[in-house]
C-alpha cells in the first residue's frame, strides 16, 4: 500500500489546498493595504448574514453548480471542457427563444421547455468540438476555447441584428412575458412560513440544480453509461478492449457536459435578467472549472464548492461596495483555487503521501 | 480601393500582428519543448500592466519593458513549477495563470493609481516612439514604392522590428543550433533526451523562460507601443488568437509569421470597416471577429492539412528509476 486513505484524498488534500489559497488571498489583501479579517467579516455578513445575502449567494451558487457539473462530467471521461462559457451563452439563446416566441400559460410549463431548449442548445454547441476530438483527434481544449469566442460573436450578432426589439439601442432581447417569470425563493418559501428576502434573485432553478446533482451522481456511478464514461477516462485501450466505443462515449459525455452548462441559462437568463443580454454568463463557465476541481468531480463536492464560490462572489460584491477592494479580488481567489487544487495538486499531495507512509511504517 | 487605403490597412495589420507574432513565437518555444501553454494571454496581460506602470512611474519605457518581461517571467516560473517540477496539468495551470493575471493587474492598478483599474496615459519617454527608417521622408513621393516604404515599413516602434527579427532568429535557434535540436527532441521524445544525458527539466525550464521573455515583450508592446497605457483586460483574447495562429502555423516559425499577419489583417479590416458590403450580401463585423477562431477549428479538423502537435506535448516527464 503506497496510497493515502480515501478520506485524506477526498477531504484533506482539497482542504490544505484551500487553506493555502486563502492564506495567499489574505496576503494579497494585506498587500493592497486592507485588513483581511475585517474583509472576511464583511463578506460573511454581506453574503450569509441575511436572507437577502443568502439569496444572492444561492443565486450565484446555482450557476456554478451547473457549470461545475458540466466540467466534472467531462473530467470523468478525461476531457477538459473549457467551453462552459460558450455552451451557457448558447443555452441562454435557447431559453430566450423558448420564452419569447411561445405564449406559455404557466411558468411550470415554460421552465420545462426552457430547460429542454437550454440543454439542447448547450449540447449542440459542445457537439462539434466533441465530434472533432473523437473522430479527428483535434484537442478539445483548443476547440472549446475557440467555440467560446465564436459563441460570443454569434450572440453579439443575434442580439444586435435579429432579436433586438425595434427602436431599442440596447443589444438585448425584449423582456420575457410575465407568464414565463420563475418564482423566487421568497415565493416558494412563503407558504412554508419562512420569510425570505423579496429582492434576492435566487429562484426555483436552485431546485433544478440540486436535481441535476442527483442526476449526475446516478449517471456516473449507477448506470452503464456512467461506467463506460469512467472506464474511458481511466484507460482508453482498456475501454476499447471491453467493447466500449471511445468515439460514442466521448461524444455522449461532451453532449451531457454541454447540456448541463447550457442549463445554467434558466437561472441567469430566465430567473434573474428575464431577458437575454450580452455577456449574460459573466465568467460562470470558467468558475465551473474551479468548482469541479475543488469538488473532486463529485456532485456533492461540486454542490459545496459552488456554495463556497457563491459566497465568494456575493461577498466580493459587498467588499467592492463598502471598501476600496475591487471585485477582481474574486478572480484572484478563483485563480489561486484553480492553481492549488488543480495544477499544484502534487505539491500538496506528495509530501502528504510521504507523511502517511512514514506513520504507517512506524505503526506496523 | 486606392493604394493609400491598402497601404494604411496593411500598416495597421503590421501593428496588430506584432503582439500576436511575439506571443505565437513564445508559445512555439514552449510547445515545441512539450509544455502546452494556454497562459499566453495572462502573461501578456501582466507584462502590459507592469510595463505601463513602471514606464509611467519612471518615465522610461525601457525600464517598463524590463518590468514587463520580469512580470511575464514570474508567471512562466509559476507555470514551470506547476507543470515541470510538480507534474501538474499544464492546461489547468495555464487557466489559473490567465485568471491570476486578469485579477492581479486590476487589483494592483487600483491600489497604485486609483483610476478604476488602469494606468494613467503614457506620453513622451514613457512610450515607444515610431522610428523613421533612413530615407523614408525622401522617398515618400516616389510612386507606389514610396508610400509602401515610408508608410508601411517605416514609422513603427522598435518592437515591431524586433518581432519581425525574432522570426528568423527562432528558426535559426530551433533548426540550426544544438540547443534547438534538443529543445525539439524534448517535445517529441523526452526519454531519448534523458538517455543522452541531457536534462529534460533544464531544457523545459529554458523553453518556458524564453516563452516568458517573448510574452513580456508582446505585452509591453500592447501597453507602451500600440496603445498608451494599460486598461483592464487589454489583451482581449490576443493570447488565444496567438495560440490559434500557432496551430494554424503547425508549430513552425515562418508559417507563424504568415498566420499572424493573416489574423492581424482580419483585425485591421474589422477595425476599419464595420460591416463589409459585398453587394449581394453583407459580412457582419461579428463574423470578422470570429473568423480567426473559425479558421483554427477548420485547420484543427484537418480539412486543410493536418496539424500534428509535438508528440510529448502536455505530458509531464517522469524519469525512470
Amino acid at each position: 500500500m503506497d496510497r493515502m486513505p480515501a478520506w485524506a484524498d477526498a477531504i484533506l488534500v482539497p482542504l490544505i489546498s484551500l487553506i493555502l489559497a486563502a492564506a495567499l488571498s489574505a496576503l494579497v489583501i494585506i498587500g493592497i493595504g486592507e485588513d483581511p479579517i475585517a474583509a472576511v467579516k464583511l463578506m460573511v455578513a454581506g453574503s450569509l448574514g441575511s436572507t437577502y445575502g443568502w439569496g444572492y449567494t444561492l443565486y450565484y451558487a446555482t450557476n456554478f453548480i451547473f457549470t461545475g457539473l458540466a466540467v466534472a462530467v467531462a473530467f470523468h471521461a478525461r476531457m477538459f471542457n473549457i467551453g462552459g462559457e460558450g455552451q451557457a451563452t448558447l443555452g441562454g439563446l435557447g431559453v430566450a427563444l423558448a420564452c419569447l416566441y411561445i405564449p406559455w400559460p404557466h411558468w411550470s410549463l415554460a421552465i420545462l421547455a426552457a430547460c429542454g431548449m437550454a440543454a439542447l442548445f448547450g449540447a449542440a454547441w459542445a457537439f462539434l468540438p466533441a465530434y472533432l476530438q473523437a473522430k479527428r483527434g483535434s484537442h478539445i481544449v483548443i476547440t472549446t476555447i475557440m467555440f467560446n469566442f465564436i459563441a460570443a460573436a454569434l450572440l453579439n450578432y443575434v442580439l444586435v441584428n435579429v432579436l433586438r426589439p425595434e427602436g431599442s439601442m440596447d443589444p438585448a432581447t425584449a423582456r420575457f412575458p410575465d407568464a414565463a417569470k420563475l418564482p423566487t425563493l421568497h415565493e416558494l418559501l412563503a407558504p412554508l412560513g419562512i420569510e425570505f428576502s423579496r429582492a434576492a434573485p435566487a429562484n426555483v432553478s436552485l431546485v433544478i440544480a440540486i436535481l441535476a446533482c442527483i442526476f449526475v451522481y446516478l449517471l456516473i456511478w449507477r448506470t452503464k453509461l456512467g461506467y463506460q464514461i469512467r472506464a474511458l477516462g481511466h484507460s482508453e485501450p482498456a475501454a476499447r478492449y471491453a467493447g466500449i466505443s471511445p468515439v460514442k462515449i466521448t461524444i455522449i459525455a461532451m453532449l451531457i457536459s454541454g447540456g448541463l452548462a447550457g442549463l445554467m441559462a434558466i437561472n441567469n437568463v430566465m430567473g434573474e435578467a428575464e431577458r437575454l443580454v450580452l455577456n449574460a454568463v459573466e465568467g460562470a463557465g470558467f468558475i465551473g472549472i474551479a468548482v469541479a476541481l475543488m469538488g473532486r468531480n463529485h456532485p456533492l463536492g461540486v454542490f459545496f464548492a459552488a456554495i463556497l464560490f457563491g459566497f465568494l462572489y456575493q461577498g466580493g460584491a459587498e467588499l467592492a461596495l463598502w471598501t476600496s477592494i475591487p471585485r477582481e479580488l474574486i478572480v484572484v481567489i478563483q485563480a489561486l483555487v484553480i492553481l492549488f487544487t488543480g495544477a499544484l495538486d502534487n505539491m500538496v499531495r506528495m509530501p502528504l503521501e510521504r507523511l502517511f507512509l512514514t506513520f504507517r511504517r512506524k505503526g506496523s | 480601393m486606392d493604394l493609400l487605403t491598402i497601404v494604411q490597412i496593411l500598416d495597421s495589420t503590421l501593428r496588430l500582428a506584432t503582439p500576436l507574432l511575439l506571443a505565437c513565437l513564445a508559445g512555439l518555444f514552449s510547445e515545441r519543448a512539450g509544455i502546452f501553454d494556454i497562459g499566453l494571454e495572462g502573461k501578456m496581460l501582466a507584462a502590459a500592466f507592469f510595463s505601463a506602470a513602471v514606464a509611467y512611474t519612471s518615465g522610461s519605457v525601457w525600464l517598463g519593458l524590463l518590468a514587463g518581461i520580469a512580470a511575464s517571467l514570474a508567471l512562466s516560473a509559476l507555470h514551470g513549477l506547476a507543470s515541470i517540477t510538480f507534474r501538474g496539468n499544464q492546461l489547468i495551470s495555464g487557466v489559473a495563470i490567465n485568471f491570476l493575471a486578469a485579477g492581479m493587474t486590476v487589483l494592483i492598478a487600483q491600489d497604485w493609481f486609483s483610476q478604476g483599474g488602469r494606468t494613467p496615459s503614457l506620453f513622451g519617454g514613457g512610450r515607444f516612439e515610431p522610428i523613421t527608417l533612413p530615407f523614408a521622408d525622401a522617398l515618400a513621393n516616389v510612386p507606389v514604392l514610396g508610400p509602401i516604404y515610408s508608410e508601411l515599413l517605416s514609422g513603427h516602434s522598435i518592437l515591431v522590428y524586433v518581432a519581425l527579427a525574432t522570426v528568423p532568429l527562432t528558426w535559426w535557434i530551433l533548426f540550426r543550433t544544438r540547443f534547438g535540436l534538443r529543445l525539439r527532441a524534448v517535445g517529441e521524445a523526452p526519454e531519448a533526451v534523458d538517455t543522452a544525458g541531457v536534462s529534460v527539466v533544464g531544457l523545459r525550464y529554458a523553453a518556458v523562460g524564453i516563452c516568458g521573455i517573448l510574452c513580456g515583450i508582446a505585452g509591453s508592446y500592447l501597453a507602451t507601443g500600440l496603445q498608451a497605457g494599460f486598461v483592464k483586460d487589454m489583451t482581449a483574447g490576443r493570447g488565444y488568437i496567438a495560440l490559434a495562429a500557432l496551430i494554424f502555423a503547425k508549430w513552425r516559425p515562418w508559417y507563424a509569421l504568415g498566420a499572424c499577419l493573416l489574423f492581424g489583417l482580419l483585425q485591421a479590416v474589422a477595425l476599419r470597416y464595420q460591416n463589409i458590403d459585398l453587394g449581394a450580401f453583407e459580412i457582419p463585423v461579428q463574423f470578422m471577429d470570429a473568423l480567426p477562431y473559425i479558421l483554427t477549428v477548420v485547420i484543427l479538423a484537418g480539412f486543410v492539412g493536418k496539424a500534428i502537435p509535438p508528440r510529448a506535448g502536455g505530458e509531464p516527464y517522469v524519469k525512470e528509476r
